[in-house]
């Protein structure tokens, strides 16, 4: 609060909780007025697309899989397909499927994560969902089991939960059996009517309201919800194939972050994640999931940054659906993966990581050895947009204390269940509130 | 707290690393909320925004040390810890952020950033055994989060962890996998790295690739000579030992040794 003797309002919060690696943002305000809104990503540069160079292809979906331990699948998936793309393979039919059912696994668990566990005790006023059980153990049980459902999926197809080891360029290094995957059913149909519960429950949270004219882009496919493949769209009329990631997206490097920010050439920040896939893929989510939508409120496009905890929740009641349906369509191929053979060139790959669009680019020697990569994780795409929004929740909220509007701006970077280990930290932030008329 | 008896205290610490092997954590749903039933979990940021001061009774620290900021953080993290446990490769042999270890780091930030001045690095990345003592080393990539969940626990009940640290050869003899090296000519890094993972690798048709670490005395000449014969070059040995766990001692001298014989060869990177 304002004290005569010392104009300058700071609120200090080192290290962001429940997001997943290190950051920091500054907010400086000056007569009630936004000076500065920096968001900082300061995760200690690990340095992937450097060390990668001189490996061999077949090494990346292993390597960058260490980027996340949150979406190691997305990392494998995304690196798969810029291999293939590279050396002219195509992944199809039940090898196809099974990569949309583990990456269904990792939306269920990422997303069950991030709903009850990170996001879910903001709108409650809880510390965290250790301290949200204790009033709801019903409630951090449910999301405990669902996490776990999806978790079992990945576990099942990809040999562990974290950091898979069955990825492999082409495909797998075993495919499973029909036999084994139909052990996952009787737990898939618990966790879908679990997920039809908790759009339901999350759309009662007190959410705030919020209003934002995104440009929202995906990967977009035209027969189904995207996971790994289709062209980049979005709301404003991109519309290109995923070899074009770096004509229409430019990556910064601003001071105070160790991640590239992402911009749209000619436009600027742009949105990526649940609520960009939801707005772009409504038709391709099935009646179940928007009738769940509709009943939770939402329209077929959400604008509002606070309601993606629904959207996240809507996605995880497609990913149960879908993986049952895959599940049952699955028929035990009789290869594990695809051949192929080394060669040099250029291979892009986009995948929908939970946090959003994830491109991957490599270029290959004749002998399959990386000469050059480049990796834009979702969580550096968003970094603008996510300052953006917190300068709206600050200009709409000065009235607040600081420790209510402390909490809020987390609560603001916590919609995008931000990966700040993906996007290279944690999030030690200051807000400065100045009087210019004073001396400070 | 509302009786007198204190719950030990648990705080959780990440360095450069990908968030995994604190995630473990979270992943034990089965026993998670009675974890939390007979411990604080006083520090620990990817869960809770909560922080109650230390000291502490144990600390698990996830990731490499590879800026000077962090070098000093892991410091005082000591001095409020009983018992500091790492967790995971990157903690326990610098991860595979470790690769610098091996290059020029300015050259790598201006491949990577176009404005390398923004960027505060250590010319390596170093386990945390290098900066201070640690009582536990807990490896993997990721950690076992049962053996997380023992290793805590033992620490708590004053004893020494049950962690095995024989070879990943033992775990595929306990589920019956036949050796992939013998039976199908797949190279395996099994014989030389520590068990702990449940031999997954083998069990899904691959070799394994090192994820825990050299076991206890590693025999990696003996490998070598195994892999040769399938048919690896020194690059492709080179290459097996530099990954996650590049920097752990026996990898590192022997991927070294790789390197050697290839500069020998007059083979340059």
């Amino acid at each position: 609060m304002t004290n005569p003797a010392n104009p300058i309002r700071r609120i200090d919060v080192d290290y962001l909780a429940r997001v997943e690696g290190e950051g920091e943002m500054h907010v400086e305000v000056i007569d009630g007025k936004i000076e500065k809104v920096e968001f900082g990503i300061f995760e200690p540069p690990r340095f992937f697309e450097a060390f990668m160079r001189g490996r061999m292809y077949t090494e990346a979906p292993d390597i960058t899989a260490r980027i996340c331990g949150i979406c190691p699948v997305a990392y494998q998936m995304s690196a798969s397909h810029a291999m293939e793309d590279a050396l002219g393979v195509t992944v199809d039919g039940q090898l196809r499927a099974l990569r949309r059912l583990i990456y269904c696994g990792e939306w269920i668990e990422s997303h069950g994560l991030h709903i009850y566990m990170l996001h879910a005790p903001d709108f409650l006023g809880y510390e965290s969902a250790i301290h949200m059980a204790a009033d709801y153990p019903e409630i951090v049980e449910q999301g405990l089991r669902l996490k776990k459902a999806g978790n079992d999926v990945v576990n099942l197809i990809g040999g562990r939960e974290i950091h898979p080891i069955n990825v492999r360029v082409g495909g797998f290094y075993r495919a499973p059996t029909k036999a084994e995957l139909l052990t996952m059913v009787p737990e898939l149909e618990w966790a879908r009517d679990a997920a039809l519960k908790t759009v339901q429950w999350v759309s009662q949270l007190p959410i705030p309201k919020m209003e934002q004219d995104f440009e929202f882009v995906s990967v977009c496919h035209p027969d189904e919800y995207p996971f790994n493949e289709g062209r980049l769209k979005s709301n404003k009329g991109l519309d290109i194939p995923v070899s074009e990631f770096n004509e229409a997206f430019a990556e910064l490097h601003v001071e105070r972050s160790n991640a590239l920010q992402s911009v749209i050439r000619e436009r600027g920040a742009y949105h990526v994640g649940p609520l960009a896939r939801y707005a772009l893929n409504f038709d391709k989510l099935g009646p179940l999931a928007q009738d769940a939508a509709y009943e939770a409120g939402l329209g077929p496009v959400c604008n509002n940054p606070f309601q993606s905890i629904v959207v996240r929740a809507v996605e995880t009641l497609y990913a149960c659906n879908e993986a049952l349906e895959l599940i049952d369509a699955y028929e035990t191929p009789a290869e594990s993966h695809v051949p192929m053979v080394a060669k040099a060139g250029i291979g892009h790959g986009a995948t929908e990581a939970p946090r959003g669009m994830l491109y991957h680019r490599y270029e290959l020697d004749d002998e399959g050895r990386i000469l050059e990569a480049q990796i834009a994780p979702p969580t550096a795409q968003n970094q603008l947009t996510m300052e953006d929004d917190l300068r709206v929740v600050l200009e709409e909220n000065l009235d607040m204390s600081d420790e209510d509007l402390g909490w809020r701006l987390e609560q603001t970077i916590r919609n995008y269940d931000p990966c700040i280990s993906c996007a290279t930290h944690f999030l030690d932030f200051t807000i400065e509130r100045k009087e210019s008329g004073a001396e400070s | 707290m509302t009786s007198t008896i204190t719950k030990p205290k648990l705080a959780v610490y990440k360095f450069a690393s990908c968030d995994g092997c604190q995630l473990s954590l979270l992943d034990a749903e089965d026993v998670l909320l009675d974890v939390v039933g007979v411990i604080d979990v006083a520090n620990f940021l990817e869960a809770s925004r909560e922080v109650i001061p230390g000291p502490y009774d144990v600390s698990l620290v996830e990731g490499s040390i590879t800026t000077p900021h962090d070098a000093e953080r892991i410091r005082h993290i000591r001095s409020e810890s009983k018992f500091l446990v790492t967790i995971g490769a990157c903690a326990t042999a610098g991860g595979i952020q470790a690769l610098r270890n091996w290059k020029d780091v300015s050259e790598f930030t201006s491949l990577v950033y176009a404005n390398p001045q923004y960027i505060d690095t250590l010319e390596t990345s170093t386990p945390i055994k290098d900066h201070v003592d640690v009582d536990f080393e807990l490896r993997g990539c990721p950690i076992n989060k049962m053996q997380l969940v023992e290793v805590v626990a033992a620490f708590l009940q004053g004893r020494k962890p049950n962690v095995p640290t024989y070879s990943v050869c033992v775990e595929c003899k306990q589920r019956g996998i036949s050796c992939v090296m013998v039976s199908h000519g797949t190279p395996c890094m099994g014989p030389v790295t520590q068990a702990g993972c449940g031999a997954i690798c083998t069990a899904y048709n691959r070799g394994c690739f090192g994820c825990y670490g050299p076991m206890e005395s590693a025999n990696t000449e003996a490998l070598s000579e195994q892999w040769k014969a399938l048919g690896v070059d020194d690059r492709g040995l080179m290459d097996a030992f530099r990954g996650f766990n590049a920097w752990a001692d026996a990898f590192r001298e022997a991927s070294d040794r790789h390197e050697a014989a290839l500069s020998v060869q007059g083979v340059t990177e």
